[in-house]
């Protein structure tokens, strides 16, 4: 890292890494004295989107989208940090020596990318991403930028989403052919239950809905916000009998313990990219895969990557290195950022121990 | 094509045979003429034609996409078929991994002027950066990345886009019938291209159910029995008469279809040796016996091999057709070669196939030794002598004899029997009593009570109603069947792993171990797996205990105490043993499920493996 000849650098003068550099903390912006969804608290954090690897409690000062301010406070109280600063899509404000502006990331309602620029040079974190289509939130903008940070959670070819309506569709016609079971749908709590029963809605489904404890929350929000998502009933306290031929949303880990004894032979799905792979699915007993993602798949992080024009790709939080072997091989300038403390959300959410037994 | 590979994805993933009815019955009204036939044909295994292998699956791979990315796909995904299908990339993309072009997007305005001079720039002088300096920075085309189509607004993906971005031109995917009738006249030479055309045109399921196909298993769990009885269910028939005319038949079951939607006679089967649906007994429970008169029953020996149908009828030409079937029609005859000869009076026999060794009949271990192989070797059939006892009679010549009641059967076979005199196919002598008291006595001691030497084989009695007609499936009332007890042990339970389905929430599937002279002290070693024998109640008992003392987890497997003095004892109920190298313990249990739960009892006092190998030693004497 002695010799770099960049754009950046002869243009400007500044290195990229001069702008964001990755600590333990987090990517941390030193002319703007702030970290980019910081794993640990810290003085000032500018989160992309609501999921609990990306915020946090704790920080000193949050600048987020008020979506994502509102999630934080929904899920970790009134008092998640010092203070609170909502920014819109397409604001941009001076945090000292740089401008911050947020650009929609069709990750989740919400979520953004956060254009980092300082002098000429303009770094694009994108936190999660996905380009596909999603009723239940804006969708992605592209934005050009010398510095791309994308994701990696799908890096790798073998993953390619399909369209989530073909999979809703499979859904659908399983209800139709089972009709004395009930169909029981592991999707995460934030987005990705919210865009499955969007999309049952798109597809004409309007029975209602039910919801497991842990879904209640996030989901009336999302209402909050005008996104129709028709007639939801918590699932708690209806007769096994009457779940029936009924569709339930539930976390992920609710879907294979004690709590799905309340429903009459429970037909399992699982609403995530990672149904993919079969043995992710088996894995898990799912007898129903849908691959729905909120994240890019492989077709949408390489279109994406070219799309931004930018010539140099810093790959973070996935499948790294096949990421960035496509990269170099398309003549990018491309590394491995080496964060850790993001995961799956869906390989790390529990729902709260008292919904789980209820 | 896509909706058979719709099919196969949802069966391999459901566990309950019920719902796998549904999905195939339903599958079979949903689709037509002649797609569904062959479906039906490849799921009863019934399709033969030459198969791809898998350095040809390597090959086309490697033709389509970069190597370094294939190799770290292949190493998540594990399986060669899977990975190809799903990373199988787009047609005309040059090098590999598929691309959609996007558009460039509009810079967006805040940017100013420096933005779009610097686009194309930041590309050109990425070529000459550091990372790139070892490569030929000459061959670096990063066309699709910038300078074309500026105008154009980026708008991500829109549905359609998503789904086939790229087959606006591409042919429709191929039907299962084209796919079948053009794999079994293709070349070998012109399987790869084919092949590669295909993989263009169908989706990611599409290619995983087409590796299926060529590569000739399906693995998804599903019997030839079950798609059976699934095309039955649609006509609302018995899978019986299903199984009866099937050897008649032969894909696309054009003419199987039009009867079981009611639109023409039933097939004939003109299949000179063809199977006949198996009769089954019940499991006599101790208080049926109070409602049974001993003299309607006749009794015999309950053999431990393995039930089967031996069948023989002249074809067109008067020649004698011989086959043997398995108790669920499989046909069997290719494992057995050595019988038959045997079979050479028209009939056919229900019995019980054995491995004899100087007129003495050997262990169900023995027995296995000749099971599931590919190639019959005269090395094996010299070891392992194959024999049929016969039981029943259910055809004579032409005569059908299944309405007859069963004392008169036995008659007639008896005869046939000795007309035949043949040293491999003899009789299974009936067993005189009088009283249950009697029979009782009879069933713990065989050896005394006619079966001699061969006591060791039996597997306890079977009772048959004198006047019971054969009868397809397990009628009530008919025959019994009351095998011995059962060895027992006492293991402590030491694993638990979910269940599937229905018990997808439950801890049922256990491992088990006794306890054996470790270093220093007793540990325990794990002896076999369980996973039914228990009442449901017993389930969530067992669950309830799982949950409570877990040690460890490893994903769906618990690790549950078991240490001297806390833990929960299983009394374990099996058929046989057999010496495993597969296993720590040496030994593997046939046929092993909880019978009975010992919380009275501290798992130190569990049984040790040294009554296991004592166990073993006097079962390997037989052998």
């Amino acid at each position: 890292m002695t010799r770099r000849c960049g754009v950046a650098t002869y243009i400007t003068g500044m290195r990229p890494q001069d702008i964001l550099l990755p600590v333990a903390a987090g990517l941390c912006c030193k002319p703007g004295g702030f970290h980019i969804d910081p794993v640990r608290p810290v003085e000032r954090a500018v989160i992309t989107h609501g999921h609990s690897d990306h915020a946090r409690a704790g920080h000193g000062a949050v600048l987020a989208t008020q979506e994502t301010l509102d999630m934080m406070r929904l899920r970790y109280g009134e008092n998640f940090a010092g203070s609170m600063q909502a920014i819109r899509y397409g604001e941009e404000i001076r945090l000292g020596d740089v401008r911050v502006k947020f650009h929609p990331a069709g990750h989740v309602l919400g979520s953004a990318q956060v254009a980092v620029t300082c002098k000429d040079t303009c770094i694009v974190a994108s936190g999660d991403y996905k380009d596909a289509p999603d009723p239940t939130c804006t969708p992605f903008e592209l934005v050009f930028c010398d510095v791309f940070i994308t994701e990696a959670t799908f890096g790798l070819p073998v993953f390619r989403h399909g369209d989530a309506a073909d999979e809703i569709k499979k859904l659908l016609a399983s209800v139709t052919l089972f009709p004395e079971r009930a169909h029981l749908v592991g999707a995460y709590s934030l987005g990705k239950a919210q865009r499955v029963i969007a999309l049952l809605r798109q597809a004409g489904y309007d029975a209602p809905i039910y919801l497991h404890g842990a879904m209640e929350k996030i989901t009336h929000y999302y209402q909050s916000r005008g996104i129709e998502l028709g007639e939801l009933r918590p699932v708690k306290g209806v007769k096994k009998a009457a779940l029936a031929g009924t569709i339930t949303l539930a976390p992920p880990s609710a879907t294979s313990d004690l709590w799905t004894r309340r429903f009459p032979d429970p037909v399992t799905a699982f609403a995530s990219g990672w149904m993919r792979v079969r043995a992710r699915a088996r894995q898990r007993g799912i007898e129903l895969p849908l691959v729905i993602s909120d994240h890019a798949d492989w077709d949408g992080l390489t279109a994406t990557i070219a799309a931004t024009g930018a010539g140099e790709i810093w790959v973070t939080h996935g499948q790294e290195d096949a990421l960035v072997h496509w990269c170099q091989s398309k003549g990018l300038r491309a590394r491995p950022l080496d964060l850790v403390g993001y995961g799956d959300e869906e390989e790390t959410e529990t729902p709260l121990a008292d919904e789980a037994d209820a | 094509m896509n909706r058979f590979a719709e099919l196969l994805d949802r069966l391999a993933y459901e566990p309950g045979r019920n719902n796998k009815l549904r999905l195939i019955t339903g599958y079979f009204r949903e689709v037509a003429d002649p797609d569904r036939g062959y479906a039906l044909a490849a799921l009863t295994g019934a399709l033969s034609f030459k198969h791809a292998k898998p350095a040809l699956i390597r090959d086309l791979i490697a033709s389509r996409t970069d190597p370094v990315l294939f190799g770290l796909s292949y190493d998540y995904v594990g399986d060669l078929s899977e990975t190809v299908a799903l990373m199988w990339p787009r047609r005309g993309l040059g090098n590999g991994e598929s691309l959609p072009s996007h558009p460039s997007p509009q810079p967006s305005p805040t940017r100013g002027e420096g933005a779009q001079l610097r686009a194309p720039l930041s590309v050109s002088t990425t070529t000459n950066s550091d990372s790139q300096s070892d490569r030929r920075t000459s061959l670096t085309v990063p066309s699709p990345l910038v300078g074309e189509g500026q105008g154009g607004e980026y708008r991500g993906r829109d549905a359609n886009e998503s789904a086939h971005p790229a087959n606006h031109n591409n042919p429709p995917p191929p039907t299962l019938t084209e796919v079948v009738t053009t794999l079994r006249t293709l070349g070998k030479t012109e399987l790869p291209k084919q092949l590669e055309r295909w993989l263009d045109e169908l989706d990611e399921t599409g290619r995983w159910a087409l590796f299926k196909l060529v590569t000739g298993a399906l693995r998804i769990g599903i019997s030839a029995r079950l798609a059976k009885t699934a095309a039955a269910a649609l006509g609302d028939k018995d899978p019986h008469e299903v199984e009866l005319i099937w050897p008649g038949l032969a894909p696309p079951y054009l003419d199987l279809f039009a009867w079981l939607e009611g639109r023409g006679d039933k097939p004939v089967n003109r299949d000179p040796a063809p199977f006949r649906p198996v009769m089954l007994a019940h499991a006599i429970e101790d208080t049926d016996f109070a409602a049974l008169d001993p003299a309607e029953y006749i009794a015999e020996w309950k053999w431990d091999g393995i039930r089967v149908q031996a069948v023989a009828g002249r074809d067109e030409h008067g020649h004698i057709a011989a086959r043997l079937y398995s108790r669920t029609g499989e046909d069997i005859t290719g494992s057995f070669p050595d019988l038959v000869p045997s079979l050479r009076l028209p009939g056919a026999i229900d019995g019980e196939l054995l491995i004899l060794r100087e007129g003495r009949v050997q262990s169900f271990n023995v027995l296995q030794q000749r099971l599931n192989r590919k190639v019959v070797s005269p090395k094996l059939i010299k070891e392992f002598p194959i024999h049929l006892r016969a039981y029943d009679l259910l055809g004579d010549d032409e005569n059908d004899l299944r309405e007859l009641p069963f004392a008169e059967r036995r008659e007639r076979l008896e005869t046939f029997i000795g007309k035949l005199d043949d040293p491999r196919i003899d009789l299974s002598p009936t067993v005189p009593f009088a009283s249950w008291d009697a029979l009782t006595a009879a069933r713990a001691d065989p050896a005394s009570a006619g079966a001699g030497e061969d006591a060791d084989a039996v597997e306890g009695v079977m009772l048959k109603r004198r006047d019971a007609p054969y009868l397809p499936g397990r009628p009530k009332g008919q025959w019994w069947k009351w095998k011995r007890d059962p060895h027992i042990i006492d293991a402590v339970l030491m694993y638990a792993q979910r269940g599937h389905g229905k018990r997808s929430s439950y801890y049922s599937d256990y491992t088990f171990g006794v306890w054996t002279a470790g270093a220093g002290s007793d540990e325990l070693v794990p002896v076999g797996k369980a996973y039914f024998g228990f009442t449901d109640e017993e389930l969530l008992q067992i669950d309830r205990f799982v949950r409570r003392n877990t040690t460890e987890k490893f994903g769906p497997v618990r690790h549950v105490v078991h240490e001297p003095d806390k833990g929960l004892v299983l009394e374990v109920a099996f058929e046989g043993l057999q010496r495993s190298p597969r296993h720590k313990s040496g030994v593997a249990m046939r046929f092993p499920r909880i019978s009975r739960l010992r919380w009275d009892k501290p798992p130190r006092e569990a049984d040790r493996l040294e009554t296991l190998e004592k166990m073993l030693k006097a079962e390997a004497a037989e052998a």
